[in-house]
């Protein structure tokens, strides 16, 4: 009773730091004003701590609640569909990758943010039917990429110095 | 022995990240490839403003025109198309993005100033009715 408590009060809080990285993504000036969407992604960084040190139930439940959150405190009805979409794909990517176990943090990183990106796009192609979505599509994998490299090497720093034993 | 294992693992795994990765960006450029195949030369430069369509110019021609816009007539973009393709020569608006973007002649491409509402398209003769125009 007293670990789930621990476990439950630590989720809480590392749900914050999630929600910060999120306002910090986005009080910072866009990477790239031409091609939104843009973004490092630095609430991954917790996501794959959990992941790692907790496992996919809890990385899920945290996703979830940051999203929500997310959407009301900084965004609209849209930026919600949008990001759930990348969310539940990137998870998902991440999860099957890090069970096959063949891929360190980094690797399992790239694919999610790429998948993020991905899943964002479908819902792009389903609301907007654009058709220069091929090119944003191409610049977001590239960059989804180079971002993926970075919150990897993070989350894996963070992975072996926070070894809490709930 | 148990550690020199785990570093020829975390080697493997760090190799294969590299691989995912590498393949990750070589299908972006087999994309871009594919699509800068796939360009045709578009017919049409043509000029919206507020979202309507005012102007039509054939990409065939060497044509200057000022595009007038605003309530008092006192913004002045410089459409220029030359050798089968269209830029924005001058414009006085505040950020100047049009003028500093490459000239365009495919289909599909577009230079757009924001401050002033005007859109420049390439269209072919192919979608006359627009109906590529949904973008």
């Amino acid at each position: 009773m007293k670990e789930k408590t621990k476990k439950i009060a630590f989720l809480g809080v590392i749900t914050s730091v999630a929600l910060i990285l999120a306002y910090v993504e986005a009080i910072l000036p866009p990477i790239y004003a031409a091609v939104p969407g843009i973004k490092v992604g630095l609430p991954n960084i917790v996501i794959i701590f959990i992941l790692y040190r907790f496992g996919v139930k809890d990385a899920a439940m945290v996703s979830g609640v940051r999203l929500l959150i997310v959407a009301l405190l900084f965004g609209n009805v849209m930026t919600l569909a949008y990001s759930t979409a990348g969310a539940v794909l990137s998870l998902l990517v991440m999860t099957i990758l890090k069970k096959i176990n063949s891929f360190s943090t980094v690797g399992v990183s790239i694919a999610g943010a790429v998948a993020h990106n991905l899943g964002q796009i479908a819902v792009a192609i389903l609301l907007l039917e654009s058709t220069q979505i091929g090119y944003y599509m191409i610049i977001l994998v590239v960059t989804g990429t180079i971002a993926g490299i970075f919150i990897g090497l993070a989350g894996n720093a963070i992975i072996k110095r926070v070894d809490l034993k709930i | 022995m148990i550690l020199i294992m785990k570093k020829s693992e975390n080697k493997k795994k760090i190799r294969n990240d590299i691989i995912l990765a590498a393949v990750i960006l070589l299908i972006a450029v087999a994309g871009l490839l594919l699509m800068n195949l796939n360009k045709t030369q578009g017919d049409f430069a043509v000029v919206k403003i507020d979202g309507v369509e005012k102007h039509r110019y054939s990409l065939s021609e060497n044509v200057t025109v000022d595009i007038v816009t605003g309530k008092e007539d006192e913004n002045i973009n410089t459409l220029v198309i030359k050798n089968g393709e269209a830029f924005m020569k001058e414009a006085d608006c505040p950020d100047g993005i049009c003028v500093a973007h490459r000239p365009i002649k495919n289909t599909g491409e577009s230079i757009v100033c924001l401050p002033h509402k005007i859109v420049v398209e390439i269209q072919s003769k192919d979608n006359i009715d627009g109906l590529d125009a949904v973008a």
